[in-house]
């Protein structure tokens, strides 16, 4: 019993880290219709800036904030300067650009960096919760990622939901020419929406790095699993993509724990082949019954 | 108020519209008539900066507007209410009432106003638009247009798809918006009896051109005219 425990804890903590990230995509295929290949990459950046940072100031809530400025940057200008000229253009364009970017950023990384992957500092202590006799998968730095997790999806809700600005950004991702027709500043809404964007991958990249140590490609599996939890979930649906990304966390945490771990990758794209085939909207998607 | 001098779209090898003048003053209603691709659509995308001209010009309240960006003439007081209504179905009757007074921030109408306007609308506020009837939807985007208290509205097709009791409803609200608002009204229909009867003045389209310019009266008594671009 204490073993399912365990995998239902692991699969939350390392679920909200998929939801961060599934977070990241959803954000930017909403605003802008792209999917962003290199979000990857961007958060693999940020990370390492954030290590210099923490390496700098001795301060891990330095280099925290400081990752989280950086992918607000990083989105707005990536969008901006790189994005903006293909938003009118065939899909396949805006593919080409972000695969480019991944491919850029991933080269850029080892020439800096090099290759080998070095460790990155939790913000907790990494030892488990000791209830009873035993000792838990489940210590303080898992309830730091839920609750950070958690707390910006929160936030993220209330921006959309709640603020003139939130409208705007919706306004501008549901049908962005009636938006222009009504003064809303559609560009800088796109912008807008890259930058915050970004700055939930920056999150899910200082929040994995202690477990997957920090390289060029060791991001490369957590975006995969982001990908599966934003479909999952829902592409259109931010809260879709936190609940695609607990859900997947748990089911990816069930398949290890009981199966072993090499099996986990194969289960993640089994779930997103099932989600293709059975319900391509993801979890979330609404029925869109014609209304007159 | 609002002069269009002369105006050219052209999408690709294709004038849709071809040297078009016109004129409409504060408190009046100028109905632009015509067939299917006759160019009434294009000439209010070019006017609301949707689509850029390739010659002429257009100049609101005395200031060229031309060239500027589709939010900055919004913002100069010109606003387009487009073909098929442009409701986002996603946000709800309050949201899109919302949207269309933000940019004018305080001095927004408020939107209890719109609700005196249309009732309908105040009975379903909550309600995504995707749930409106379709003359629901166009009241809906009229009072959109609304909250930014424009001074001139463009109208495109506004009785598209409507069951003629709500076309007249609409029209006679067009009409008396432009009398107690004094705002200009260019009003895009294909339907032109409907518009004929409430407009102060009547342009008629065909292939981009303008064929005809004249009183709406005198316009409506042209048998010959109406039987050749109007179809009654």
């Amino acid at each position: 019993m204490t073993k399912f425990l365990d995998f239902t804890l692991n699969g939350i903590s390392t679920g909200a880290v998929y939801a961060a990230v599934a977070l990241a995509l959803v954000l930017i295929w909403r605003a802008t219709r792209v999917v962003n290949f290199a979000q990857g990459a961007m958060l693999m950046i940020t990370t390492f800036i954030a290590s210099a940072v923490i390496t700098k100031t001795g301060s891990y809530a330095v280099g925290f904030v400081v990752a989280l400025l950086a992918g607000l940057l990083f989105g707005a200008v990536v969008e901006r300067v790189l994005i903006r000229p293909v938003e009118g253009a065939p899909p396949l364009n805006a593919v080409i650009v972000t695969l480019g970017l991944y491919t850029l950023l991933l080269a850029v990384a080892g020439m800096i960096w090099g290759t080998t992957p070095r460790a990155f500092p939790a913000a907790f202590s990494l030892r488990g919760y000791r209830v009873g006799g035993t000792t838990l998968l489940f210590g303080p730095n898992d309830t730091f990622i839920v609750a950070v997790v958690v707390g910006v999806a929160i936030l993220l809700a209330l921006l959309f939901r709640g603020t003139a600005l939130g409208l705007q950004m919706r306004a501008a991702a549901f049908n962005p020419e009636v938006a222009r027709l009504l003064g809303t500043r559609v560009g800088r809404m796109f912008t807008l929406g890259w930058a915050l964007a970004a700055a939930a991958g920056s999150l899910a990249g200082v929040l994995v790095a202690p477990s997957v140590f920090l390289g060029p490609n060791n991001f490369d599996p957590i975006l995969i699993s982001g990908f599966v939890a934003a479909v999952l979930g829902g592409l259109d649906s931010p809260p879709g993509a936190v609940v695609g990304g607990i859900v997947l966390g748990l089911a990816l945490s069930y398949v290890s724990g009981y199966e072993g771990s090499a099996l986990a990758p194969l289960a993640a794209l089994v779930i997103l082949l099932l989600v293709l085939m059975v319900r391509p909207g993801g979890l979330f998607s609404a029925a869109k019954g014609r209304e007159v | 108020m609002l002069r269009v001098e002369r105006l050219v779209t052209q999408y690709g090898p294709v004038r849709a519209v071809d040297e078009v003048s016109l004129e409409v003053p504060a408190g009046s209603v100028v109905a632009v008539l015509g067939a299917n691709g006759a160019g009434k659509t294009s000439l209010l995308r070019t006017i609301s900066g949707l689509v850029r001209p390739a010659g002429g010009r257009v100049v609101f309240d005395e200031q060229e507007i031309t060239r500027l960006p589709v939010e900055d003439i919004v913002r100069r007081g010109l606003s387009h209410v487009p073909e098929g209504r442009g409701v986002i179905v996603e946000l709800t009757v309050a949201e899109n009432l919302r949207l269309g007074g933000l940019w004018r921030g305080r001095e927004a109408a408020p939107v209890e106003e719109m609700y005196e306007l249309f009732p309908r609308l105040r009975e379903r506020r909550g309600q995504p638009a995707s749930r409106l009837s379709g003359g629901e939807r166009q009241m809906l985007s009229i009072a959109r247009a609304l909250m930014g208290r424009p001074r001139a509205l463009l109208l495109d097709e506004p009785s598209l798809g409507l069951a003629p009791r709500v076309v007249a409803q609409i029209m006679g609200m067009v009409r008396r918006l432009a009398d107690t608002l004094g705002l200009a009204v260019l009003l895009v229909e294909q339907n032109a009896r409907s518009a004929l009867s409430i407009a102060d003045r009547g342009l008629v389209l065909n292939l981009g051109r303008v064929v005809a310019d004249r009183d709406a009266s005198t316009l409506a008594a042209d048998e010959h005219l109406r039987h050749a671009y109007l179809g009654f």
